[in-house]
């Protein structure tokens, strides 16, 4: 299994091509393609994961394509612990999303292309997975990128949605520039070389050199920061959420994002090796936008902007665990596994309430626990899981990290993760109490959503369930998942119980000011009562607009305006400046044509005329005249005859 | 030699003279020097055949002509433009002539011999009889050429 | 003893002189004169010659009746048309007979 484990990804983008050029005439707009692909490669996914579960050794292909001197570019897969998990993570997602899209998009006028760009997508998430060089997982970066794009403006009549279509791709792009000089860096500090292995292995032996590596690590990160809506780059996340729910998520819970914690965590070896300030950057970054995601989800009165920040929030988690070092390989990789699971489900079942209430604000929900009961109870196990509630998948991952940080001597990071755990149960209860409890405050008639949207909210909230004991040591459970994802050596840290107790309490505190504050409806939202701090928050600590006045105007209007004068005068004036030289040449040689040449045509002709008016004198018609000629020509005759 | 000089002298006077009637006679006296030549040259028959004929019929026919054409008087009327030119090339032809006879024959003489007027007759007779009667045919067609040339359209 | 080379010369003489006439002379009738004078000079030279070389056959006298039986059907014709040109253009005098001409 594991060795065919290339069609993984080759499936979605079969189902990609399919679907673009019969898809509008297939049954159901093609959609069934899809899903049926997505399925296969699901089913493929679990198999391998049981393989390496059964210590199969990790697999490397590759075939050779093509060779420019002594750079070599191949197309190969590398299959391991980490892979596998990914892939099932991935497949699972992505083929809940797309049956969730049957009932959720239905009637939408692009369909079709809807269900292409999910297929395209899941393909490149997994050519990013599975690839073994670091040109390939580039181009399966791009093309994310691209997908992104284009779903985020899905509705893109809408110039809001087009705009956040934009300002994603843009802000991932400006990420995206150091991750490629980081390829280029690592590529030759490794002769020349993409192969992540080789790079791992080199930087493992001590080959490049720690500067290299420094330079490297922090560059790739770069790209990380970008794609994984990071401290400074987050802001396009939330605008992100003007796509539709299926594509929020699938590619801003669960996937996507996620590619930027597992790009660090692929290339480990050199971010490890690296000086020890690359991992201090990291752990920093994570730290700040942790707590100021949090703190942003707070206020939000839009659900999907709680659950976005929510993400940029656990991915700083995540990134926070990568950065704790070799110990906190395992807990940030194995919290990426829970979190794609549970925001997931959230963000499905938010969209559940969407569709139901035609609404996004929360302001316009309340009391829908009764009239949508399994969006209710799937939405709160959900909640659950991201608040660190144990028996809750979140809680073991997150827990993991925090007690990782804590042993490993990174207090700060401890402290900060801490307190955002916090604030994560307490926004989460807000959400859930301004959605479900209370009286309805909107205008439309919500109900049940169909099967097709509530099964895969079953399915994700069971795995939200139970995806959690994969890595569970408490009780002594065995924890398969650390021996499948690890760095160096395979530890299994102590369960500490008192450190757990410490987490739940926070998290539970967090939980109880929830509930009191919002037990009852209030007309004011409570959060407002913290003035000038809900002002910062509510304009998003300024950051968007230091980036629109401070990058993206003087870009947009001085910065171009410049090139195109410079355009217009500069170089059409060497175009023009080149057409008027030649045009005098032209006059020129005109000039030459009609003197020069026309003049001899003309003079030869002239000649010719002039001497036949001399020549016709001749005929004078004057016998006399002839026989002059005559007896002179005779004359001569006979001179030259006899001379001769 | 004598005779050489005073035919010369008609023949200038001929070419050159003012006068048509005059010049006709001019050439009398030109061909009349002809037949003086003959004579000289012991070709009697032929001398006095060139007086008959010519000397009688042709300057005749000529006078004849002259007097039909109202033939004017005077010099401008009877040299065209072109006598330097003419004069050129006839002293050219003479000079080369002359430059050939001096080169060919310098010193030598004619012996002359009385011709039998019977050898002509036999001979013209013998062997040139052929051409003899082609000439005899030119004759006629000339005369009746003549006739038709001269002949007024449409009249008798 | 004639020497030889005076008859000849009189005979280029009378050449000479009969293509001045033949190219200087307006009137047609002198024109026609002046080839009888050229005719002649041949005449002279034939007949010289003749009795130079001591012909049997006499045939330089022979050709030199026959030259003069030509020109005299010669100067009949070349007449009748002096005549009849005279008849048309009222005039005799050859370069204004010039229709050939440019």
């Amino acid at each position: 299994m594991i060795r065919g484990a290339w069609l993984i990804p080759l499936l979605p983008l079969a189902a990609f091509f399919l679907i673009l050029f019969f898809g509008k005439r297939s049954p159901r707009h093609g959609a069934p393609i899809g899903i049926a692909a997505v399925a296969v490669s699901w089913v493929l996914s679990i198999g391998v994961l049981l393989q390496i579960a059964q210590d199969h050794p990790a697999v490397e292909r590759s075939i050779e394509w093509f060779n420019i001197g002594s750079f070599r570019l191949e197309l190969g897969m590398a299959v391991d612990g980490l892979a596998a998990v990914m892939f099932f993570v991935v497949t699972t997602v992505s083929l809940c999303v797309q049956v969730y899209s049957l009932g959720y998009m239905h009637g939408d006028s692009r369909f079709t292309w809807f269900y292409a760009q999910l297929s395209l997508f899941t393909a490149a998430m997994l050519n990013v997975v599975i690839a073994n060089n670091l040109f390939q997982l580039l181009v399966g970066w791009e093309v994310m990128g691209l997908c992104s794009y284009f779903l985020i403006g899905h509705w893109w009549e809408d110039k809001v949605n087009s705009d956040a279509g934009i300002k994603a791709f843009i802000t991932t792009r400006t990420g995206d520039i150091p991750f490629l000089f980081g390829i280029f860096v690592l590529t030759v500090a490794a002769g020349f070389d993409t192969n992540i292995g080789h790079i791992a292995d080199l930087a493992e032996h001590g080959q490049i050199s720690t500067v290299l590596l420094t330079a490297g690590a922090l560059l790739l990160f770069g790209g990380a920061i970008g794609k994984s809506a990071q401290f400074p780059l987050h802001v396009w996340l939330p605008d992100a959420m003007a796509g539709p729910t299926p594509v929020s998520a699938l590619i801003h819970a669960a996937t996507m994002v996620a590619a930027g914690v597992y790009l660090v965590g692929r290339m480990f070896a050199v971010f490890v090796h690296a000086s020890a300030g690359v991992l201090q950057f990291v752990a920093v970054i994570a730290s700040i936008t942790m707590l100021i995601a949090a703190l942003l989800a707070m206020i939000q009165d839009d659900i999907k902007r709680v659950l976005a920040y929510s993400t940029v929030s656990q991915l700083a988690y995540m990134m926070a665990g990568l950065s704790l070092g070799e110990a906190g390989y395992t807990a940030g990789l194995f919290h990426l596994f829970t979190h794609a699971f549970f925001k997931a489900l959230l963000f499905l079942a938010a969209g559940s309430v969407i569709h139901a209430v035609h609404s996004n604000y929360m302001s316009e929900m309340g009391g829908l626990r009764s009239k949508m009961p399994v969006t209710f109870w799937t939405f709160v196990i959900g909640a659950a899981a991201l608040s660190g509630i144990p028996p809750f998948a979140g809680f073991w991952s997150k827990d993991e990290i925090i007690s990782t940080a804590f042993h490993s001597g990174h207090y700060f990071v401890w402290a900060v993760a801490f307190v955002t755990a916090i604030v994560t149960a307490f926004y989460m209860t807000r959400a859930v109490l301004l959605t479900f409890f209370g009286d309805y405050r909107g205008t439309a008639h919500p109900h049940e959503a169909p099967v097709s949207i509530t099964a895969p909210l079953v399915l994700l909230a069971f795995l939200s369930v139970t995806a959690g004991f994969l890595n569970a040591t408490a009780f002594n459970l065995p924890a398969p998942f650390t021996a499948w994802v690890h760095f160096g050596a395979a530890e299994h840290e102590p369960f500490n119980y008192g450190f757990a107790a410490v987490s739940f309490l926070g998290a539970a505190g967090g939980l109880a000011v929830g509930y009191r504050l919002y037990r009852g409806w209030r007309e004011r939202d409570p959060v407002r009562n913290l003035g000038p701090v809900y002002t910062v928050l509510e304009r998003k600590y300024y950051l968007d607009d230091i980036y629109m006045g401070g990058v993206v105007r003087p870009i947009q209007y001085r910065l171009s305006a410049a090139a195109n004068w410079f355009n217009q005068r500069v170089l059409d004036g060497i175009v023009d400046g080149a057409a008027v030289v030649t045009r005098w040449f032209a006059s020129l040689v005109n000039l030459f044509d009609q003197k020069a040449v026309d003049g001899a045509v003309n003079g030869a002709a002239g000649l010719t005329g002039f001497t036949g008016g001399i020549l016709r004198y001749l005929q004078s018609g004057n016998v006399q005249r002839y026989a002059v000629f005559l007896f002179a020509g005779v004359v001569a005759l006979a001179v030259i005859f006899t001379r001769l | 030699m004598v005779v050489a000089a005073v035919g010369t002298v008609g023949a200038f006077r001929l070419v050159t003279s003012k006068n048509v009637v005059h010049a006709a006679l001019y050439l009398v006296v030109a061909l009349g020097m002809v037949g003086a030549v003959y004579l000289l040259l012991a070709a009697e028959f032929v001398a006095w055949v060139q007086i008959l004929i010519y000397v009688g019929a042709i300057v005749v026919l000529l006078l004849f002509s002259l007097m039909l054409t109202k033939a004017p008087i005077g010099r401008e009327a009877l040299d065209n433009q072109q006598r330097g030119v003419a004069a050129l090339v006839a002293l050219a032809v003479f000079a080369g002539l002359l430059l050939l006879i001096r080169d060919t024959f310098p010193d030598q003489r004619i012996e002359v011999q009385a011709t039998n007027t019977a050898d002509i007759g036999n001979s013209l007779f013998r062997g040139f009889v052929l051409p003899f009667e082609v000439v005899s045919i030119l004759l006629l067609a000339a005369l009746v050429g003549a006739v038709v040339i001269a002949r007024r359209d449409g009249s008798e | 003893m004639i020497r030889l080379w005076l008859p000849l010369t009189f005979s280029a003489i009378l050449f000479a002189a009969g293509i001045y006439g033949v190219l200087a002379r307006r009137n047609a009738v002198l024109v026609l004169m002046s080839i009888e004078l050229m005719l002649n000079a041949v005449n002279v030279n034939l007949v010289a010659f003749s009795q130079y070389l001591k012909d049997a056959l006499q045939a330089g006298q022979i050709f030199t009746l026959f030259v003069i039986t030509v020109a005299a059907a010669e100067v009949g014709i070349g007449l009748a048309i002096v005549i009849l040109i005279f008849r048309n253009r009222e005039t005799v005098n050859v370069d204004e007979v010039n229709l050939l001409k440019w």
